[in-house]
């Protein structure tokens, strides 16, 4: 029921090394959240783009996920514009359009963009046991580490769960209308789900503890950093100073 | 309801960061290594519920659920939120990450705190006492989602006046909602305590098992 399309494949970029892609990701997103020129949003844009190219996803699942992403911004797009006041720019009858509003928002598009095809590009493509590893190399307490990767580990499973409850009420008639007992069966539907995944952990965590599971959890991830990732962070680094500076212009 | 990526300012995102590193180490300390397992699992299926569309009039809406989860989980509530937005933003590039400490808060803290004013009133025998569980179940569900969309819609009136107005529609868009999240969570707790109490009155957790170590080491 979730797919992960992105780790699956190889190229430069996946070879790179994990801890290098999510610090670059990180460091890249903060920078772009305190910006607010055009020229740096647009450049960032153009280099985010790239990195998608070279890390060869399939742009049909990239634009998918874009689609995805852009709800909240097609909201913005509805109300800000309309209501951001300053001067208007353009009159549909009782509405003025602000230009300032319409600015706002097409920065934000632009910005908000630029970052998710980062985040395809470089954390997507690596799976989630290794960044859980590369989050506990960077010191992220164990007990969150274990969480994140035990609920990747069964969200899937009791996705299916739920699935299967879902088809066992459609065979039983059930088809969802705006009315109290659709709520109440989605309602039992939904403490069935958690029902069942208690009663799951429960086993889970005896098999655990007959294996002899202390706590402790031994990551499989290795990593290495090789004279590429030297030459990915200096370009990052130097792509980020001449954003900095193109901003600072701006 | 997630603020996407690059909408808010940096101060906003940075105190957002703030406040859910607090939450998360105040729920990862009380959080009994036991009970690692049972909450990721607690986690993963309300990431499921989650996504669970129900039709109002002709739209729909999808689940939240804060209010129950506070129930179940308590101050945990803050990481498995947390981690649920880690996945939701790697499984399907929803929601963001710079973003990531403003929206955990914001989901997280209503829960917290209506499970901690309202929970109390379901005392030890829920279903002794139908209308007060109803009520106590009801406030907490809607509650805890117009919490939300007020901490969401304070975050983005923050970040800039001009958001002023979208920010109310915001938290307009959700009431209704919030009345169907209040009626879910009525169902989904009466259920709870009829067919597993302990999920919502976690029993006292075994003494700790100690591995012996294994020979040779």
């Amino acid at each position: 029921m979730f797919e992960e399309h992105f780790c699956q494949h190889d190229s430069m970029v996946h070879r790179l090394d994990p801890r290098a892609r999510v610090m670059a990701a990180f460091c890249f997103a903060l920078f772009l959240a305190m910006t607010s020129s055009f020229a740096t949003a647009g450049v960032s844009l153009v280099l985010t783009v790239g990195l998608v190219l070279l890390a060869r996803l399939s742009l049909m699942s990239v634009s998918g996920r874009l689609v995805a992403v852009n709800g909240f911004i097609l909201f913005m797009w509805l109300f800000v514009p309309a209501t951001y006041g300053g001067e208007p720019w353009l009159s549909l009858g009782p509405i003025d359009i602000s230009r300032q509003g319409v600015l706002v928002c097409a920065l934000i598009t632009i910005k908000s963009n630029a970052v998710v095809l980062l985040f395809i590009a470089l954390v997507n493509t690596m799976s989630m046991p290794t960044l859980g590893s590369v989050l506990s190399w960077w010191g992220a307490p164990s007990k969150l580490v274990q969480l994140l990767l035990f609920t990747y580990r069964y969200v899937h499973v009791i996705g299916r769960e739920f699935r299967r409850l879902l088809t066992a009420a459609k065979i039983r008639g059930f088809s969802p209308r705006t009315n109290l007992r659709t709520y109440r069966t989605y309602a039992f539907l939904a403490a069935m789900v958690l029902v069942r995944s208690l009663d799951r952990a429960e086993r889970v965590e005896q098999a655990m503890r007959l294996r002899g599971f202390t706590g402790q959890f031994h990551g499989l991830a290795e990593f290495r950093f090789q004279a590429a990732d030297l030459a990915f962070c200096c370009l990052g680094g130097l792509s980020l100073l001449c954003l900095a500076w193109l901003e600072w212009m701006a | 309801m997630h603020i996407s990526e690059m909408v808010l300012s940096f101060p906003v995102i940075g105190a957002g960061f703030a406040a859910t590193i607090a939450g998360t180490l105040i729920g990862l300390l009380r959080l009994d290594p036991d009970k690692i397992m049972t909450t990721a699992l607690l986690g993963a299926a309300f990431f499921v519920a989650s996504l669970i569309h129900v039709p109002i009039g002709g739209a729909q809406a999808h689940l939240l659920l804060s209010g129950l989860l506070g129930f179940v989980l308590g101050w945990a509530a803050f990481p498995a939120i947390l981690v649920g937005l880690v996945l939701q933003a790697i499984l399907f590039q929803y929601g963001a990450l710079t973003t990531l400490g403003v929206n955990t808060f914001n989901m997280a803290f209503p829960a917290v705190v209506c499970a901690l004013t309202f929970k109390p009133l379901l005392g030890k025998t829920p279903l002794a006492h139908p209308v007060r569980t109803g009520i106590a179940s009801f406030l907490a569900g809607s509650l805890a989602m117009i919490g939300s969309s007020l901490l969401t819609a304070l975050s983005l009136a923050f970040t800039d006046e001009g958001f002023l107005i979208s920010a109310k529609v915001l938290v307009l868009g959700h009431l209704p909602i919030s009345a169907i999240e209040g009626v879910i969570t009525i169902a989904a707790v009466t259920f709870l305590a009829k067919v597993k109490p302990e999920a919502l009155f976690p029993a006292k957790p075994r003494p700790a098992f100690q591995t012996p170590p294994l020979s040779g080491e």
